[in-house]
Formats: structure tokens, C-alpha cells, sequence
């Protein structure tokens, strides 16, 4: 590479150009296509929609950020409580070897399941698609945090858990202010997996559900054939994913110490 | 619990509770034996013939660290166990602080067993051994507030605040041990060790990880405080001048396997010592000796 390291700013630049270089692709391909929108159609579409964020017409018909916040209450939900059940089970995890080392084959497996594979039998045991629609989100948000707590609590070091026991620490105390800090960095990384997989997820889980929420207006503006709308509600969606990326980076920094 | 049998109040005042410093009868180790020695107090700390042995992966004997190893501290000592590196001295003060655990063997503080970790023996380990997610204050704090778990936020704090005045490090009580010197380091160690008032303390080689210029400040500090607090010290170390400065009694621990105490020397050098002037003392070089031609000896 023959990428500048003197210009601290030329990642910016080569961003833009990476951005309208696929504008550009992106506009040749819709006049070639005819039906496929353009982006300045795209663009029109999400001026429409963002002019009109708290819109409400009904049940079937609300404004892009009302759509948002039921997506972002559905994903906080599910992932709050899906991440107590892990940490905790994590902590029993990390602190009892033999019990880690029999539930480990079936995390792993648990893990590499896809929360969607799971609607059918959840929406069967619930009966209620709101209730599904969080469930999978739940599902989604446990086993990568649960896989990191264990992990990091298991690995702590011995000189801290001896200080606590010096310190005769009562085991909640010791759970809060010994094994979480210090697992924590590892926890956070796997609430961060956790959380992005969980907003994978809730898309096709209010698509097929039919739960109010971006996933349904996605699948929504599919059946209204309107292509523009469906790439706005994909921007939506990248750009909160991005969003919460972020606040899960920053956690991390706070939580983050030298060894 | 398992409480000793006879407790120290009743033993008759004319025959100590133990005889030859740290000697069993049967335990051959050559070398004068002192009746009392000149500082005669109570034992606060028996370590009574602990053996400890590891299962190695792939052999049948087991390793054996040392066996029937027995020692006692008196109130307000400085003892010391030197000894070559790997030959147990950290298996040895870990069992004594309860967070590893002999083969056999009793561990008895103030006449009773203890067998787990506690505030009563405060550990001042090698590698300092600081929450590194916590501030020093927040080290100290979290020590302080389990000793005290009644005080107020205010009393904790003027309590840290006061420890960590006495180790000097109240310029850097918010910062994070990774941004400390080890010296810097060790002396948080130290204020979380004092801060909790211990029957005993625990030292791990603790100035091994300091460069020896700091080494020396920290170690004047140490003996400041203890002489201050009157509290009790059990020190390992592998460092010959470093046990004479600072110890009134040090037991020679041989190399491993199946490592034993060959000697036992009282330190008749008067307080206060200067690093300085201490090999100036007559019996400087007589202790040092005896250390040297002991620690060349094969096990
Ligand atoms: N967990 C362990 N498993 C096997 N051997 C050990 C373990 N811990 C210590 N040892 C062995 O016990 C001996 C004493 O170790 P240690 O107490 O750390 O020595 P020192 O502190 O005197 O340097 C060493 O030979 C070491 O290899
Ligand atoms: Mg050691």
C-alpha cells in the first residue's frame, strides 16, 4: 500500500470517493434498469419520509421514527433481559469449571443457530407474535454474551479473586465489585456481538411477524412494490446499527483497563 | 473450627510455648539454637508442620514442595524466610494467607486454626496485585470499606486519605495503577495492607519488581510503619542484604524439593539501621556469611 500515512484526514477522502463511486454505479445501474429507483428517487423518498417522522395514519401506517422507536423498545427489551440471563449464568458459568465445560458444546451450538430459525417454535409455544418478535430478540442477545461472560470470568486472574477472599468480600459483593469489572471488558465485547446480532435479527422477526416496527415496513413497502422506500427503511437500519455500535464501543472504553 | 488445646493465657510463663525458635525436636538443622533470644514475646502465628505436594500431569510421584515445614512468629517481629528462587517460599505464604491450601499441616493465628483467607493476614504480593479498573484510593477504599463495612463514605475516605499519606502517594490517588511506577505501585499495596490493621502481614517478595534506588525509600517506609503500627511482619524474599536490613529473625529455607529451614539467625543489629551503615556493623558481615556459606550448601 500506497495508502499517505502523513494525511491523518485521506481515510475521508477515500470515504467519499468509495461513496460516490457506488452512487455512480448505483445510478448507471437504475437507468439501465428503468425500475429499479435511482438515488435521487431514493433521496425523494426519504425527504418524504423524514419531513413526517412522528406521521400517524393508523395502525399499518406510522412515520419512520415512531417505526424506529418500536423497533429500538422491541431490540431494548429483548437484549436487557436476554443479557441479565446471560451475565448471570455466565458468572455461575466462569466460577465452575466442570459446569462450563459440560454446557460448552451445547452453547456453541445454541450460538451458531440463527434466532430465526427459532420463530417457528416460539411463535408456537407463545401463540402471540409480539411476544415472539421479543423472544427472538432475546434468543439473539443471550448466547454471545453468555459465551464471552463465561469465558472472561473463568479467566480472571487468581490475584484478584485471593484479594476479595482477603477481604473476605461477601459473594454478591464479590460478583459486583471483583468478577464483573474485572470480566468486564469481555463481557462488553459480548454484549456488543450480542446487540448487533439481535438488530440482525429483529428485521426478519417483525417482517415475518408482522410486529409494527422497521422489519415490517421493510416488508411492508416490498408488497406496496415500492423499491425506494425499501432502500430508505435499509439506510434506517444500517445507520441505527451503526449508532448502537458505537455507544458499545464507547462502554467498552470506559470499562477498558492495562493489566 | 479446630482450637489448640492449650491456649497461650495458661501456659506457665517460666517454659515458653515453644522452645527453640521454630525448631521441632526431631527437625535436625545444625546451626545455633537461641532459647528466646533477646525479644521474647508470644507466638502470634504457628505455622505447625504443613507439607504441601503437587500432582504433576504425566508423573506418578507427586512434587514435593515441603514436608513437616514448621515456624513460628512472634508479636510485633519481622521475620523473614530466605531462600533460593522456586524453593517454596510463595507456596509457604500463600498457605499461611489461606488462599492455597497444605497437604497437612495446621496454621494457628492468635491459638486458633485458620483456614481461609482473611483481613487478620493482609497480603502484600510481588506483583502488587491492584484492581486495575480501580483508582489507587479505590484500591485502598475497597479494602478499607470490607474491614469497616459500618464506617461512613466520609470515614472511609479520611482513613484511605490517611494511608495513602503515610506511603506518600496522595498526589496520585486517582490514578490507575498501570500509570504508576512499581515503586508507586507496591506503596499502594502497602497502604491497602495497613489500612485494614491485620494481626499479620504477608509479604511476597515485595520489593523484587522495584529498581533499586526506589527499592530502598520504600523499604525505610515499610519499616517506619511497621515500627509505627507495631503490627507483625512475615516476609519471603530471596534477597540476602534485604533480610538482614530489615528483619529481626530470618529462617533459611533450603532449595526445593522437600525444602527445610537449615537455619535460623537473630538479626542483633540495633534499629534504627541505615542501608548505608549497616555494613559498617561487626555483625553485618558475620550474618551475611553464615547466610552465604548455608544458601551454597546443596539441600
Ligand atoms: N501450581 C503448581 N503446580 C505445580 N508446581 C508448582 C505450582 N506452584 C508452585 N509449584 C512449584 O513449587 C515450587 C515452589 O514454588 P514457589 O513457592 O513459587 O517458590 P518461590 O516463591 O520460593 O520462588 C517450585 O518448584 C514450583 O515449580
Ligand atoms: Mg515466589
Amino acid at each position: 500500500m500506497a495508502v499517505p500515512s502523513d494525511t491523518a484526514k485521506g481515510w475521508i477522502w477515500l470515504s467519499l470517493v468509495v461513496l460516490l463511486l457506488f452512487l455512480g454505479v448505483w445510478a448507471l445501474f437504475a437507468l439501465t434498469s428503468k425500475t429499479f429507483p435511482s438515488p435521487a428517487a431514493v433521496a425523494r423518498e426519504s425527504w418524504f419520509f423524514l419531513s413526517r417522522p412522528f406521521y400517524d395514519g393508523g395502525p399499518n401506517d406510522k412515520g419512520i421514527a415512531i417505526l424506529t422507536a418500536y423497533s429500538l423498545a422491541r431490540l431494548c427489551t429483548g437484549f436487557l433481559a436476554g443479557s441479565v440471563v446471560a451475565i448471570l449464568l455466565g458468572v455461575i458459568l466462569g466460577l465452575n469449571q466442570t459446569l462450563f465445560k459440560a454446557l460448552n458444546p451445547y452453547i456453541q451450538m445454541l450460538k451458531a443457530i440463527s434466532p430465526i430459525a427459532w420463530m417457528p417454535l416460539l411463535l408456537y409455544s407463545v401463540k402471540d407474535s409480539g411476544w415472539a418478535a421479543l423472544l427472538v430478540v432475546f434468543m439473539a442477545s443471550l448466547w454471545p454474551t453468555l459465551a464471552n461472560t463465561a469465558f472472561g470470568v473463568s479467566n480472571i486472574k487468581a490475584d484478584y479473586l485471593n484479594i476479595a477472599n482477603i477481604l473476605q468480600m461477601k459473594p454478591l459483593t464479590k460478583v459486583c465489585k471483583v468478577i464483573l469489572p474485572a470480566a468486564g471488558p469481555t463481557i462488553v465485547a459480548g454484549l456488543k456481538i450480542s446487540m448487533g446480532s439481535a438488530w440482525v435479527a429483529i428485521v426478519p422477526a417483525e417482517a415475518l411477524l408482522g410486529s409494527l416496527g422497521l422489519g415490517y415496513f421493510v416488508w411492508n413497502e416490498w408488497n406496496n412494490l415500492s423499491l425506494a422506500s425499501v432502500i430508505f427503511a435499509i439506510l434506517i437500519i444500517g445507520v441505527v446499527g451503526v449508532l448502537i455500535d458505537n455507544l458499545f464501543s464507547r462502554l467498552a472504553g470506559g470499562l477498558a483497563y492495562v493489566d | 473450627m479446630w482450637t489448640r488445646t492449650e491456649p497461650e493465657d495458661q501456659a506457665p510463663a517460666a517454659a515458653p510455648l515453644f522452645g527453640p525458635v521454630g525448631v521441632l525436636p526431631q527437625d535436625d538443622r545444625g546451626g545455633s539454637r537461641r532459647q528466646g533470644g533477646t525479644t521474647v514475646s508470644k507466638a502470634m502465628l504457628e505455622v505447625e508442620k504443613i507439607s504441601k505436594h503437587f500432582t504433576l500431569s504425566g508423573q506418578k510421584e507427586p512434587f514435593c514442595v515441603f514436608r513437616d515445614l514448621s515456624l513460628q512468629v512472634r508479636e510485633k517481629e519481622y521475620l523473614s524466610v530466605l531462600g533460593h528462587s522456586g524453593c517454596g517460599k510463595s507456596t509457604l505464604l500463600n498457605i499461611i494467607a489461606g488462599i492455597d491450601t497444605a497437604n497437612s499441616g495446621h496454621i494457628i493465628l492468635n491459638g486458633r486454626e485458620v483456614q481461609e483467607p482473611g483481613l487478620d493476614r493482609m497480603v502484600v504480593f510481588q506483583n502488587f496485585a491492584l484492581m486495575p479498573w480501580l483508582t489507587v484510593f479505590g484500591n485502598v477504599r475497597l479494602a478499607v470499606r470490607a474491614r469497616y463495612p459500618e464506617w461512613s463514605k466520609q470515614q472511609v475516605a479520611d482513613w484511605v486519605d490517611k494511608y495513602l499519606d503515610m506511603v506518600g502517594l496522595s498526589g496520585a490517588a486517582n490514578k490507575r495503577p498501570w500509570e504508576l511506577s512499581g515503586g508507586m505501585r507496591q506503596r499502594a499495596g502497602i497502604a491497602r495492607a495497613f489500612s485494614v490493621k491485620p494481626s499479620i502481614m504477608l509479604l511476597d517478595e515485595p520489593f523484587a519488581q522495584i529498581d533499586a534506588l526506589t527499592r530502598g525509600v520504600i523499604q525505610d517506609e515499610l519499616v517506619r510503619m511497621w515500627e509505627e503500627t507495631g503490627i507483625t511482619i512475615f516476609m519471603v524474599t530471596h534477597d540476602v542484604d534485604e533480610a538482614i536490613l530489615l528483619s529481626d529473625r530470618i529462617m533459611l529455607m533450603s532449595p526445593g524439593p522437600q525444602a527445610k529451614f537449615m537455619d535460623e539467625i537473630e538479626v542483633d543489629i540495633p534499629r534504627p539501621r541505615k542501608r548505608i551503615s549497616i555494613i559498617e556493623h561487626p555483625r553485618f558481615y558475620e550474618i551475611r556469611n553464615r547466610i552465604i556459606s548455608f544458601l551454597s550448601q546443596k539441600g
